[in-house]
């Protein structure tokens, strides 16, 4: 790839690559219910990334000496198809895919009453169809729509967002080529209301005084990203709150 | 364990049947009838090409990576095309995470057999130096929502992708090296296959069968037509019997299918692959 | 420190409903003196109580519930079935039976096979058990003909209609006999295949238009129509 010939990320009128400002969010566009068969189901456009999150359950436990008597058991598949990345990934989960899927659900779980629905499990597919980037944090976004979709009752949604170091500089939101060369990753989440964080992995270096930094503003992404999360929900509902007023009038 | 929501009501099964007598279906539809296909090309960025197809609720991704490496030792000359597919669990509460099971492989052969066959690619085209390197094609297939009929949407998802599928233009030095120029190339496709799935119940055939459909319906064929109506592949599936007449039948209804498929849905991705 | 929701104002879950001396009503949880939403919903409050009517969520059993199930397998002790919710039900030998079952004498695949559709009661449940249904009350039992459909359970108040206007006029024009189960599952049935299917293409159109203006007209015209073909 031609990524090997760039040595700064960072533009001489301090702009990156893509000529975002240091706490600029890439684009984002998100989607609620896109899929039939799911019981919540939600796709998220985050730069280049393109995931979808689909929701089954709560629903019988197999193998059944996974459930839990107290509680419902959450269980994640993140996932990336192998045209998602730049050279082709093979289909078997790798480790990183793993580790994925444990500290989303160890993420969301939070958020959700699980003592509503003992011996049950809730499953999350997550399929990454494009990648450049902090998919999970997409992958983390969207999994909380899917489950306000699947009609799961939850405690607060989940917003995501990393922050980290590229030329020496706090910035958020890397993208690939970012998050490749950058000095330092910092994807966290949190549950918007009461501001607690779920997720919180770091690699690279960081000064405490940097990490500081990164950890306000990655929190300051997050919050936009429940800004546009609160949206999303809105509009695919407002749809449907129309309707049930139309039937009363009728 | 086989789980329960596989199981399909016994007055459903009942109903379809029944419904067939009069030549209905239960959503409405003609024994003839294929449900609303629907073709987006070109939405993955990191793929060479890719395709989004729904037929009816049944959504199918497919997107096409081509990369290099060694031929097989009995076709030096020639590219490698290898299909994949993957029920992923999002789509159907019946499929479960895991490596592809029977399933899943047999439906990526019965793609395969399809593309491979009407020699859809031109693989020879895809050789860089015989007997040691050439251009692999791979045709991941990704079910997204199950609701039947995934053979047709996924022989359909896969020529719409590799129709829609570009590589970087390249030169071979006199060594076999391998040089990348600047711009893109159309992967040299030159057939344009379509599966057609029937299901025969009581005598009777119908097109695209539904999920519930084809839970129902004892006899099951897939065949794969090529743009001059060449039979490239076929698959009966299920435990139900055919009769040579049934087949011949069978074919007949394919062959049209597929002419109205190719002309009406995919003319306008061959028009495009054949201008670049 | 006081706040209250507008009523029927459209709410995520987290969202504040109230502050202040309030009580937490279905679908809403308290932390201190504040009250939050855990669905996506409408808003509402009676007097003090402050409550969320959902606008998408899971089938949960409730005793008393009428609901349409299916036969998935059989154990010594009676039937599971699934209700279209988190957990399957248990229909008892001795409940079909209305005495006590005797396996030496009694065959229960003569009674229900899987694939068999009861409409059935919910008698007990209490989340750490299974459900338990009952077929002994009148008009529950075994389904031997027509057809079920799943239909997306925020569209049934639209196929109910205002006080049963829609479905009555399904009914009625239709003939056929239409029944509601709790759990989101439909069941017609007419005294023919055609009837059926304009029912039920009635019932898909509803669910498909839930959101267009004067339906209740579009439905009617579309099944004098189809009847006069």
């Amino acid at each position: 790839m031609s990524n090997k010939k760039i040595t700064k990320l960072l533009k001489k009128n301090g702009l990156r690559l893509d000529n975002r400002k240091f706490d600029e969010l890439r684009s984002i566009k998100m989607e609620i219910g896109v899929l039939e068969k799911a019981n919540g189901s939600a796709y998220i456009e985050w730069g280049k990334n393109k995931i979808i999150a689909a929701i089954y359950g709560p629903r019988e436990v197999h193998p059944r000496r996974l459930s839990l008597t107290d509680k419902a058991l959450v269980r994640c598949r993140y996932h990336m198809t192998p045209f998602s990345t730049d050279e082709r990934k093979r289909p078997a989960p790798s480790r990183r895919e793993v580790e994925l899927s444990k500290v989303i659900a160890t993420a969301v779980e939070p958020i959700i009453f699980t003592e509503f629905y003992p011996r049950t499990v809730i499953d999350i597919f997550i399929e990454v169809l494009e990648s450049d980037g902090g998919t999970r944090c997409a992958a983390l976004t969207v999994t909380s729509l899917a489950l306000a979709d699947a009609g799961i009752p939850l405690k607060d949604l989940v917003a995501a967002c990393a922050a980290g170091k590229i030329d020496g500089k706090i910035v958020l939101d890397m993208n690939g080529i970012e998050d490749q060369l950058g000095e330092a990753d910092l994807p966290i989440a949190i549950t918007p209301r009461n501001k607690e964080i779920t997720l919180l992995q770091m690699d690279g270096t960081f000064t405490k005084e940097e990490f500081k930094k990164a950890l306000n503003l990655a929190i300051e992404g997050c919050e936009k990203i429940y800004d546009i999360q609160k949206e999303a929900l809105r509009k695919e509902y407002i749809i449907v709150k129309e309707e049930t007023e139309k039937i009363e009038e009728e | 364990m086989s789980n329960s929501y596989g199981i399909m009501e016994s007055i459903k099964r009942k109903k379809i049947s029944e419904l067939l007598k009069y030549d209905k279906r239960l959503d409405g539809r003609g024994l003839m009838d294929f449900r609303k296909i629907k073709i987006e090309t070109g939405m993955i960025g990191t793929a060479a090409g890719s395709a989004l197809v729904s037929l009816g609720n049944t959504k199918v991704m497919t997107g096409i990576k081509v990369e290099t490496g060694t031929p097989f030792t009995d076709k030096p000359k020639s590219g490698v095309l290898t299909t994949n597919v993957e029920l992923t669990p999002l789509a159907s509460p019946n499929f479960e995470a895991g490596p592809p099971r029977e399933k899943a492989i047999e439906m990526a052969r019965v793609v395969d057999r399809g593309i491979r066959e009407a020699k859809a690619i031109d693989l020879s085209k895809l050789c860089i130096d015989p007997g040691k390197l050439v251009f692999i094609v791979y045709v991941d297939i990704y079910v997204l929502n199950h609701d039947g009929n995934l053979f047709d949407a996924f022989a359909l998802s896969a020529i719409s992708a590799l129709l829609n599928a570009k590589m970087k233009k390249y030169t071979v030095k006199k060594n076999g090296e391998l040089k990348y120029g600047k711009g893109y190339i159309k992967l040299p496709v030159q057939n344009y296959p379509v599966e057609i799935s029937i299901g025969k119940l009581d005598g009777k055939m119908i097109v695209d069968p539904s999920l519930e459909e084809e839970a129902v319906v004892d006899g099951l064929i897939t065949i794969a037509i090529g743009k001059k109506g060449e039979i490239c592949a076929m698959q009966k599936r299920k435990t139900g019997v055919f009769s040579v007449e049934d087949i011949l039948l069978a074919i007949t209804i394919a062959q049209k299918k597929a002419k109205e498929i190719r002309e009406n849905i995919l003319g306008e991705l061959i028009a495009k692959n054949k201008k670049a | 420190m006081q706040y209250l929701v507008e009523k029927r104002q459209l709410v995520i879950p987290g969202e504040l409903l109230a502050e202040g001396d309030y009580k937490s009503g279905k679908n809403t949880y308290q932390e201190e003196n504040r009250i939050y939403s855990s669905l996506i919903g409408l808003a509402n409050h009676i007097e003090k109580n402050v409550f969320v009517v959902a606008i998408k969520t899971g089938y949960m059993p409730v005793v008393g519930d009428l609901v349409i199930g299916k036969v998935i397998d059989m154990r010594l002790s009676g039937w599971i079935i699934d209700i279209n919710a988190p957990y399957k039900a248990m229909l008892f030998t001795s409940d079909a039976f209305g005495r006590s079952f005797n396996a030496r004498k009694d065959e229960m695949s003569d009674f229900l096979k899987v694939g068999d559709l009861i409409f059935a009661k919910i008698s007990a449940f209490d989340r750490t058990r299974d459900p338990i249904v009952t077929i002994r009350d009148q008009g529950l039992g075994k389904v031997n003909r027509g057809h079920v459909i799943k239909i997306t359970s925020t569209k049934i108040p639209r196929l109910i209609g205002k006080k049963g206007s829609m479905v009555n006029m399904v009914k009625r024009e239709t003939g056929c006999q239409i029944t509601i189960g709790q759990n989101g599952l439909v069941l017609v049935s007419g005294k023919n295949v055609e009837v059926e299917a304009l029912a039920i293409l009635a019932i898909r159109t509803i669910e498909k238009n839930a959101h267009t203006l004067g339906l209740t007209d579009k439905i009617s015209n579309l099944l004098k129509k189809e009847e006069g073909d």
